[in-house]
């Protein structure tokens, strides 16, 4: 491991912030979705740098569950979108505050 | 050789970052992500972690990026250019962002000033692995031995999220042929 850990947590942190800047200033509810995966992948960075320093391929395995769920999330998460735009002919997230509307 | 690897992958990242959360066309905020995705990849052959990498290629920037791409051609080809409403939120989310980025720079300058703590119990610090650690074999006998509950509820959760999807798609069918 010639790259010191710090540079990999750095990154991890700065796409982090990247994605968590996403989530709140932009409107697309599709692009504040892809600024929740930046923000999990930055995790898993994170996930895959300890679990190199500890040599324990539990942090790994602990990704391959954050890819599943990931999947999973995406899928129902866009279906949901889908069913906002159709009903409001929009994915803005300001225009959809009600739950039941 | 490793740190010029990285600090490309580093910069290609943060690129596609930036792209993600800038560009005014969803199609560009789709192809920074995968830029992200694959450079995230390379870092994780470089940290040992093959299995990770290889899945990351396949489920991320294969089947999650094409399922992004589907849905914005399927919502562009009903409104045209108005599925991508390009704007920003108001001047509310400055102050949070402010706060992200004081919270950032904190973390940065906590890594940059104190090394990062080597591990409890004699793990492998930044010496060498075992050239078996990280591959499909290693993980493998990991997910099936100690994580074969954690595996068994994560294929649930897959179930789940099909059956919500397949719910969600019957409903818009029947709205659709309402109207």
């Amino acid at each position: 491991m010639s790259v010191p850990a710090a540079y990999y947590l750095s990154l991890s942190a700065l796409l982090f912030t990247l994605g968590a800047a996403g989530v709140l200033v932009r409107r697309s509810a599709l692009i504040v979705f892809m600024s929740v995966e930046l923000m999990l992948n930055a995790v898993n960075l994170t996930l895959v740098t300890f679990a190199r320093l500890r040599g324990a391929v539990d942090g790994q395995v602990l990704v391959f569950f954050v890819l599943v769920v990931a999947a999973a999330e995406v899928v129902v998460g866009l279906a949901i979108i889908v069913d906002v735009f159709r009903s409001r002919e929009t994915v803005d997230i300001d225009d959809a505050d009600l739950l039941r509307g | 050789m490793d740190v010029v690897l990285f600090g490309i992958t580093a910069i290609c990242a943060l690129a596609g970052g930036a792209g993600v959360i800038l560009s005014r066309r969803p199609v560009h905020s789709v192809l920074g992500l995968l830029v992200v995705l694959l450079s995230l990849a390379v870092d994780y052959l470089l940290l040992d972690a093959q299995f990770i990498a290889a899945a990351q290629v396949i489920i991320y920037a294969g089947a999650i990026v094409v399922l992004f791409v589907f849905i914005i051609m399927l919502l562009a080809a009903h409104s045209g250019e108005h599925a991508g409403i390009g704007a920003f939120t108001g001047p509310a989310a400055v102050p949070v962002v402010v706060a992200m980025c004081v919270l950032l720079a904190a973390g940065l300058l906590a890594l940059v000033t104190r090394p990062v703590p080597a591990p409890s119990g004699g793990g492998a610090g930044s010496g060498p692995v075992p050239p078996e650690f990280g591959t499909i074999q290693d993980v493998g006998r990991a997910l099936f031995g100690r994580y074969l509950l954690p595996f068994e509820a994560a294929s649930l959760i897959l179930l789940v999220g099909m059956i919500g999807a397949v719910a969600l798609g019957r409903r818009l069918g029947r709205e659709t042929t309402r109207t």
